[in-house]
């Protein structure tokens, strides 16, 4: 047996080592930055026959949806990846694959929308996707990357799921720079991503079936509930995947991730590659006494609401910092959710809103460091009340 | 057509059973009902052809049959590629 062993990756190529190693049937996908690199080297491995995979170079984002769209429903595991404006352009399709209920797996590179056009990294394009039926998973470094592309075909796949799932790094932040991932043994991913029987398979000519056909008024509404009861069960899937993937990494997930929070009076809240960043601000503040802490949604969609409320409930003051704009005039995407998981909670913690790194605008430790110093200031009386544009030019 | 609830449907909306448009009765839907001249008729069959609900009959001896009431949904479409004109839409009485 061949052993784990270290690679210097870069989140976009250790996603293509968890594709290969998964070895799906189909693979239909397009490039653009910051995803090339996943295509590019998955392309490879194909060239290479490393793996068993039919590539398929669409002409678009939206053909490469409807491509997967078309293998799922034939009974293949089908995999893509994008970022930005390809993830929009398959917007029409992100919701026909979720609801026909086909458990595709999309690594997704956080990107900004046009316009102006810009290549880095916010969360506006996975954020627009949120209620689009699919399940989203996010990613601090390129090890988690890696992991939860693995966990996320076992999630999708599940009997009592069958939902597509999105798992997503950073641009650039976590994309393109090299890390040290630890790469599983093939077979081991192999083992744990097992064969793939999906129920009513197309290619299945002895039983034939419909996919996609006309649903009016009198059956779509009884569809649309079926897909949230999958949904309802995505939490305690998700649990027991992640428990699994710990026997064969020795790696630990959680849907809500914490960092130092137990005793911590204030918190910030944020996503991706950002966690990693605050965490050492963290780390310094605890140094110097201060009870501060950090709490990651790894999983957005479905929204671990209780799990977050019970975390954030106890505390005096936390600070949500969202990397894209609603532009519904109150704040980003998941300050909205944070504030409606915390309504029903007796005790709350006063919540700053904060919208940073837009279009790849730059967060650094001192501007977290910041964000903490406005907590304590908030602790104390203080009063916030406007969304703060943390990192804006006045 | 019964109509079951979410829990006993297969989920999005799959049709697990073959040929089952039969079930999906059109007919309810038209105002306006075809009328043929038999007379007139030359069982050329083209209306058997371009029916998009298969509602029109065509007899094992090649001539025209019944047209379906329970699948014609009144579109015309016999009526217009009839070459001899002899299909008349006439407003359905109910």
């Amino acid at each position: 047996m061949t052993k784990n062993f270290i690679k210097p990756l870069t989140g976009a190529s250790a996603v293509s080592e968890a594709m290969r190693q998964i070895d799906p049937d189909v693979v239909a996908a397009y490039p653009i930055t910051p995803q090339t690199e996943i295509v590019m080297k998955f392309s490879q491995f194909v060239n290479d026959g490393k793996v068993n995979t039919e590539f398929v170079p669409v002409e678009s984002e939206h053909s490469a949806m409807s491509a997967c769209v078309g293998a799922s429903a034939a009974g293949a595991r089908a995999m893509t990846a994008t970022a930005s404006a390809g993830l929009a352009l398959m917007w029409e399709i992100l919701y026909v694959a979720a609801s026909n209920r086909l458990p595709i797996v999309m690594p997704v590179v956080n990107r900004a929308l046009s316009a102006p056009i810009n290549i880095h990294c916010d969360h506006s394009d996975t954020m627009g996707a949120r209620d689009s039926g699919w399940i989203q998973i996010y990613c601090e470094s390129a090890q988690e990357a890696y992991d939860n592309v693995i966990a996320a075909v076992r999630i999708a796949e599940h009997e009592k799921i069958l939902l597509p799932v999105m798992v997503c790094q950073d641009g650039f932040i976590t994309s393109h720079a090299m890390e040290r991932v630890d790469i599983l043994e093939d077979e081991k991913v192999k083992k744990f991503a097992g064969e793939l029987k999906l129920p009513f398979p197309l290619l299945d000519t002895d039983n034939p079936v419909t996919y996609g056909p006309l649903d009016l008024f009198d059956y779509y509404f009884e569809h649309k509930r079926q897909q949230s009861e999958a949904i309802s069960h995505v939490f305690e899937v998700t649990d027991s995947i992640y428990k699994e993937f710990e026997k064969i990494s020795g790696r630990k997930y959680n849907r809500v991730e914490t960092y130092k929070i137990k005793d911590a009076e204030t918190a910030i809240v944020a996503l991706n590659s950002t966690i990693g960043t605050a965490k050492d601000v963290v780390d310094a503040l605890r140094e110097k006494g201060e009870k501060v802490g950090l709490l990651f949604p790894r999983m957005f969609r479905p929204f671990p609401a209780e799990e977050i409320a019970e975390k954030l409930s106890g505390l005096s003051a936390v600070a949500v910092l969202d990397r894209s704009e609603t532009f519904s005039g109150t704040g980003g995407p998941m300050l909205a959710d944070i504030k409606s998981a915390l309504y029903e909670k007796e005790s709350r913690p006063t919540i700053l809103k904060y919208i940073y790194g837009l279009g790849g605008r730059e967060i650094n430790p001192a501007q977290i460091e910041q964000v903490f110093s406005d907590l304590k200031e908030v602790k104390k009386g203080k009063k916030v009340e406007q969304v703060v544009y943390l990192g804006v030019r006045e | 057509m019964s109509e079951k609830g979410w829990k006993e449907l297969e989920i999005g909306g799959r049709i697990t059973e073959a040929g089952n448009a039969a079930k999906y009765k059109t007919g309810d839907w038209r105002t306006f009902l075809p009328d043929v001249d038999r007379e007139k008729c030359i069982n050329c069959l083209q209306c058997y052809l371009y029916c998009p609900d298969m509602a029109i009959e065509a007899k094992a001896d090649g001539t025209l049959g019944k047209i379906d009431l329970d699948y014609c949904k009144g579109c015309g479409i016999c009526s217009n590629i009839c070459p001899v004109k002899c299909i008349e839409m006439k407003k359905e009485e109910k």
